[in-house]
């Protein structure tokens, strides 16, 4: 797992494109797992599909490798 | 992603009425992502179709191009897209997924 893959860093990803966002990330089972929850009144009205669409965007180029290792949560409020 | 590939998926998804793309087979799953979901869907005793995308790296990354999702596993039921491995346990959680599946169930036939 690249290095510069850690919660704050995802945190911060997901934030400057949902500013609105509560992000929770919580790193787990040997520092290879990511459990993020996302809580965003943009999501409101989307399904979660495209709720996670949404997170997965925002994560950009980090997405590939980080997103093998992400259990994601999503809700609008 | 070039035509015949997605006519193949589109054709395999247009088919069954519950098709899984997932890393290896129901029996000898080949990610975590990929067995949680065949288990889930083995616990509703209900018939799938899986389609190991190990073996074709065409279809492997085009069914991520076909509906706009980074990873495996996919589930579609019905020709429509439900979601990966994190939305398919969260609507097990909520009981949202035993209504989807129960017009498939075996025995309800």
């Amino acid at each position: 797992m690249a290095n510069d893959i850690n919660p704050d860093h995802l945190r911060e990803l997901v934030l400057a494109h949902l500013p609105d966002a509560e992000v929770e990330v919580k790193l787990f089972s040997g520092n290879d797992h990511f459990e993020m929850e996302v809580v965003s009144p943009s999501f409101s009205g989307k399904s979660r599909i495209a709720q996670h669409q949404m997170v997965y965007a925002a994560m950009g180029e980090h997405m590939r490798e980080a997103i093998h290792a992400l259990a994601l949560k999503t809700r609008a409020k | 992603m070039n035509d015949t590939v997605e006519q193949q998926i589109d054709k395999l998804v247009q088919e069954h009425d519950i098709v899984l793309f997932m890393k290896g087979t129901p029996q000898f799953p080949q990610c975590g992502f990929s067995q949680r979901v065949a288990a889930i869907l083995n616990s509703h005793g209900i018939a799938f179709a899986a389609v190991n995308v190990l073996l074709d790296p065409a279809v492997r990354e085009g069914i991520k191009v076909y509906s706009d999702w980074p990873t495996i596993p996919q589930l579609y039921v019905k020709g429509e897209f439900i979601g990966g491995c994190d939305i398919v346990a969260e609507m097990e959680e909520s009981g949202e997924l035993a209504g989807l599946l129960a017009p498939f169930k075996a025995d309800s036939a």
